[in-house]
């Protein structure tokens, strides 16, 4: 498998840093596309992108083979990222195992749901007693905003989608990462909903993310210049961390959390059995985690 | 054998009187109530009152423990600003408004319950068994995970609310999940009655648990809330039927099916 790691930092890096017990397993990210994605964003924290092949992408085997570990763990939710999973040849297969199991969440820049991707999405969702969700990023409520990170054009074709989607009955939550000043707080918060509301979707749910200054977004700001001391976290900032309540499953091995599947350091093992168990949070990304409360639970 | 499970009664004492008087009707030999007494609605001693001069056999809500301990925010683990402005202001109320009197009781009641009823083992809970404010919402509980849970709990049948949406489902080894719902306020389905979950043991007709719905003077509940000034948003929930607030935390199946 791939590193840019050496082998001694890679071991400095678990051996340090603050405790987060492994309690449950809950999520399984799945990064069924691997790194294959259709743009490039200037912020994405993996460096994913139409060439980057550095994380394969899944057969529907190995994917099954993860959902099957999820099953027998009695994992809750199960999420499909990338790079793009969209692009997957296999996805509708894909969803119809994954809904089998858990409830499903697709994360995606939904600029390649068509009509009839709308069409068959609408299809799963309604048959399927667990939960079908969409998670659409978007950066901002003006293309100048958007497509300064997410490349020129990407803010009129996401538009577009939610607005398919909207009109297909779904209601995606809208992500957006806080990669500039002005998209933050409760009146952001208010105008962001309003202008997806105004999209056709009738229920609309926007999440905001934290910046992640890794992968390529390490380019644009400054990455980070320190990682966590070895003090004990708050229980309640514990327990919310991605890391303690899931794992996250990719063609190389199964990785602490979505965020560090490109650190061979954060590979716990081959299965989610051999994955379930503490770590350290001795990355750098953790402070984002950990500091600005990058959360998953809406 | 024959028994009633209250889900959360967030200060509905119309309500809960109503469902007293209909669960003894039907039969019912024990009363359980999962948490959450207050919250929401008015005055909330006299759901508490009611509660214990039925003898009604209890289970600690997060609404409860707050209250009993007079704890900073109601621990209803929401996660949207405007869910929680909501939830501050009936958190706030509902504080206030609590005799000093009930909070050792409410303080002090257990957070899970084993019982065995006609040869099933019962397990009652608040929100699930590892965590007192988890929302177990029938979209996203899957069976593997709902297996886990009755595993480690011991139970064949695993009873709880929070959510305020009623539903059950038999797993496939046979145990049995239900949410009992809420007697606090409608399920969000434009109807304006309330929910609670009924155990006859020797019923012919399977499942063994059923739903009730409750119609109760919820014209005189929103009129009190009105009198107490709590905030219009909850009265219209009382009136319509339709969840107006705390729709953040719903999950797209179950929150398409309401209005807002
Ligand atoms: S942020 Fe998402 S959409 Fe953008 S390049 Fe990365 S994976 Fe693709
Ligand atoms: S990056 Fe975040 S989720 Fe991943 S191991 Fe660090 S703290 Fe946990
Ligand atoms: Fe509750």
């Amino acid at each position: 498998m791939k590193s840019d790691v050496p082998e001694s930092r890679a071991t400095e890096a678990v051996a340090r840093g603050p405790r987060v017990p492994f309690r449950w397993m809950d999520t399984l990210w799945v990064q069924v596309t691997g790194t294959l994605c259709n743009i490039a964003c200037q912020h994405c924290f993996i460096s994913c992108g139409p060439k980057a092949t550095q994380i394969p992408v899944m057969g529907v085997d190995e994917v099954q083979r993860a959902l099957d570990q999820g099953r027998d763990a009695g994992v809750r939710h199960v999420y499909f990222t990338g790079g793009e999973p969209f692009l997957h040849p296999e996805l509708q297969s894909l969803v119809a195992r994954a809904l089998d199991v858990a409830a499903l969440t697709i994360v995606t820049n939904g600029i390649l749901l068509d009509d009839d991707t709308v069409r068959w999405l609408a299809g799963a969702f309604e048959r399927s007693r667990n939960a079908l969700d969409l998670r659409v990023s978007l950066d901002g409520m003006t293309a100048a905003q958007n497509d300064s990170v997410r490349g020129r054009g990407t803010f009129a074709e996401i538009v577009a989608a939610l607005q398919r989607l909207g009109a297909g009955g779904f209601s995606p939550v809208v992500t957006v990462v806080e990669h500039e000043q002005g998209l933050e707080g409760a009146e952001a918060r208010a105008r962001f909903l309003d202008f997806v509301r105004g999209l056709g979707i009738r229920q609309p749910r926007v999440k905001f993310l934290p910046l992640l200054r890794i992968g390529r977004e390490a380019r644009r700001s400054e990455g980070y210049a320190d990682r966590l001391g070895d003090e004990a976290l708050l229980p309640a900032v514990e327990s919310s961390l991605l890391c303690a309540t899931g794992r996250c499953f990719t063609a190389q091995g199964v990785y602490t959390c979505p965020i560090l599947v490109e650190d061979a350091s954060a590979r716990l093992g081959a299965s989610v059995a051999e994955a379930s168990r503490g770590i350290r949070l001795g990355w750098a990304a953790c402070q984002t985690c950990v500091l600005d409360g990058l959360r998953c639970n809406t | 054998m024959r028994a009633a499970f209250f889900g959360g009664i967030y200060n509905n004492y119309i309500g809960l009187e109503e469902a007293l008087a209909d669960a003894r009707r039907r039969g019912a030999e024990r009363l359980f109530c999962l948490g959450d007494v207050g919250g929401f609605g008015p005055h909330p001693d006299r759901s508490i009152e009611s509660l214990r001069k039925a003898q009604v056999e209890m289970v600690q809500g997060n609404y409860d423990d707050a209250v009993g301990n007079a704890r900073e925010d109601c621990g209803c683990g929401y996660t949207d600003p405007r869910d929680n402005h909501f939830a501050r202001l009936s958190y706030a109320y509902t504080l206030d408004k609590t005799s000093a009197g009930h909070r050792p009781w409410l303080a002090g009641l257990p957070p899970q319950l084993s019982v065995e009823l006609g040869g099933t083992r019962l397990h009652l809970v608040h929100g699930s068994p590892r965590q007192q404010n988890e929302f177990l919402w029938e979209s996203t509980a899957p069976d593997a995970f709902l297996e886990r849970l009755c595993v480690e709990a011991g139970a064949d049948v695993l009873l709880c609310t929070h959510t305020g949406i009623h539903w059950q489902r038999q797993l496939p080894s046979g145990r049995r999940v239900v949410n009992v719902g809420a007697l606090g306020r409608p399920a969000n389905d434009g109807r304006t009655c309330v929910w609670y979950a009924f155990l006859d043991t020797e019923a012919e007709t399977a499942p063994p648990f059923c739903f009730i719905p409750l119609a109760y003077d919820h014209q005189r509940l929103a009129r009190e809330m009105r009198a107490e000034k709590l905030p219009e948003e909850f009265v219209e929930t009382v009136l319509t039927g339709w969840w107006t607030t705390c729709l953040e935390i719903l999950p797209s199946k179950e929150r398409l099916r309401g209005r807002f």
